[in-house]
């Protein structure tokens, strides 16, 4: 985890309020698993920092790739910087996906909305390993919708929208009742109320899920952004401990 | 420039330190630098008994500064003298244990265990965040000096009160603490504030109320430093929305000894080292050969001084 000034090398709108953001620095090479996140400082006026999922990376080209959704002033602020501007960013923070894939097995990637990004680096990896994905993304509607096409390198992509306008309507949960057979790992990534159901309908499935919460300090030592576990301590900081558990280590309310 | 400062069991090599609940207990800004170049390491608070804080979200933006209900999560004192601070001892640091509790006896526990493992308390009767303790004891005068008498009674090493600023004469309350045996203040803790979200029509916290910290609450510090600092003879930690060297400046003049650094870890968990930099150079800049010559200076200015000064 550092602190670095990272340079914007692209700034586009890929979907209804939701952007791509590329930044450049050395911060890539610390990156360890897909699934983490990085904290930025998005205008020098707020307290917070947002924290962003990293979506993909070069470290040749020492680019970290990141999709972000315009909810409130801080992701507006961010909305403001051009190609060439620079940005405080404190990253890579957390733990990520563990890649765990044998050929021929069957994985599940649910994402929903903007927990889709942070899916995307995982699916390559564990497409790399052999893996048979079954990718199921939520979204609001077609116009919120993006990485569709991308995802389609690396395995079948369904589709679930809550107007139905594409894909299928419903939620991602109704994608996966949807599917035959069973899976041997599943990961998931979106609002809390998605993952537990996710959660619940897959039961005994070994399984991922990546948390979101508003962070403080994003490093561990504020306290924020915690999660009740079944362990003794009987928390996990999202931050650092996360944003990435195992289905069974969280109690998710 | 001569940083140092003497404080009733710190002897500090600079007057910056991180305030309690910014910081945990040091692990993570550890990484980012060495905790050795601080005065000192304000702690999280410590309570008898673990305990896991309030829901979530627990933190919210709020223009010129944030709120948070966090609620005291932390691991217990216990878990804390084994776990944490043979860490932060190991780190060269001079340590303060902030000191927690609902009810005066768990206050009197913490004390007695913790103090023979740091070189300061600060007694936290300020904390807005939780239903029962807390800030009750800081907004009642007699409350106030009960339980700082009894902790000063039990603890190996120096006391520090910590005042809240959700009362209507802090003079008051600082006497209180200093009648019963405080060596020292420390001022302020986060005011009891709220933020609704338009969209949901409910308050952005869970806990419904949280803290405001950040630069909006630095004025009213500040304002409470001055007013307190003439009638106590006891020195006092500044703390509220410092993000400069010339922010410790103006606590100092004040009338704080030493000043905490809080929710600007936040914006940059470099800030406390940036400042300890700074600090000497804009101390020159204001006309200061000392920290100590320019603490209370605001009490001591007249209109020939300020004539003379270049």
């Amino acid at each position: 985890m550092i602190r670095e000034d990272l340079t914007v090398v692209d700034h586009t709108l890929v979907a209804e309020d939701t952007y791509q953001l590329i930044l450049c620095g050395r911060m890539v090479h610390d990156i360890k698993q897909p699934g983490q996140f990085v904290h930025i400082r998005t205008s020098t006026d707020e307290y917070l920092r947002r924290p962003v999922s990293i979506s993909d990376y070069n470290i040749d080209e020492e680019t970290i790739t990141l999709l972000y959704k315009v909810i409130g002033k801080g992701t507006k602020a961010l909305t403001a910087y051009q190609i060439g501007d620079s940005l405080d960013v404190l990253g890579p923070g957390g733990r990520g996906f563990p890649v765990k894939a044998r050929p021929g097995e069957n994985v599940l990637l649910t994402g929903g909305g903007i927990g889709v990004p942070p899916l995307y680096r995982l699916a390559r990896e564990l497409y790399e390993k052999g893996a048979d994905l079954t990718i199921i993304l939520g979204f609001q509607s077609i116009r919120h919708a993006f990485l569709k096409s991308e995802f389609q390198q690396y395995g079948s992509v369904y589709i679930m929208t809550d107007d139905g306008t594409s894909g299928n309507k419903g939620f991602v949960t109704d994608g996966i009742a949807g599917m035959s057979g069973s899976f041997d790992r599943y990961y998931t990534c979106g609002p809390t109320p998605m993952l537990k159901a996710v959660v619940k309908q897959l039961g005994d499935t070994e399984g991922y899920i990546s948390m979101e919460e508003r962070m403080g300090c994003g490093i561990g030592a504020c306290f924020a952004c915690v999660v009740p576990s079944h362990d003794e301590k009987g928390y996990k900081r999202i931050c650092c401990d996360g944003p990435v558990f195992h289905h069974k280590e969280v109690v998710l309310t | 420039m001569n940083t140092m400062i003497q404080l009733p069991g710190l002897s500090l090599k600079n007057p910056i330190m991180p305030a309690s609940g910014c910081f945990g207990f040091g692990r993570e800004y550890a990484r980012f630098y060495p905790l050795a170049e601080l005065g000192a390491v304000i702690m999280k608070a410590a309570t008898g008994e673990k305990r896991y804080g309030n829901p979530t979200p627990r933190v919210a933006e709020s223009t010129g500064g944030m709120l948070n209900a966090i609620g005291l999560q932390n691991p217990g004192v216990e878990s804390i003298i084994q776990e944490e601070i043979p860490f932060l001892k190991a780190q060269q640091v001079p340590i303060i244990a902030n000191v927690a509790g609902s009810t005066v006896e768990e206050y009197v526990e913490v004390a007695e265990k913790i103090s023979s493992h740091v070189d300061a308390l600060e007694l936290n009767i300020s904390c807005p965040n939780v239903k029962e303790g807390g800030v009750q004891f800081g907004m009642d005068p007699v409350l106030a000096e009960d339980v700082t008498r009894r902790v000063v009674q039990v603890s190996r090493v120096p006391v520090y009160v910590k005042l809240s600023p959700n009362v209507s004469d802090i003079v008051v309350m600082a006497k209180a603490a200093e009648r019963g045996g405080a060596s020292g203040l420390s001022m302020i803790n986060t005011l009891t504030a709220m933020r609704i979200d338009p969209s949901s029509r409910k308050p952005v916290l869970s806990n419904g109320t949280g803290g405001l910290s950040g630069a909006a609450l630095k004025p009213v510090s500040i304002r409470m430093i001055h007013q307190v600092y003439p009638k106590v003879a006891i020195p006092i930690i500044g703390m509220g929305g410092i993000e400069t060297a010339a922010d410790i400046v103006e606590y100092l003049l004040a009338g704080a000894s030493a000043v905490a650094v809080g929710s600007a870890n936040f914006k940059n968990p470099l800030i406390c080292r940036e400042l300890v930099e700074q600090l000497p150079e804009t101390l020159h800049h204001y006309g200061f050969q000392s920290v100590e010559e320019a603490v209370g200076g605001a009490h001591r200015e007249s209109v020939e001084a300020g004539l003379l000064r270049p």
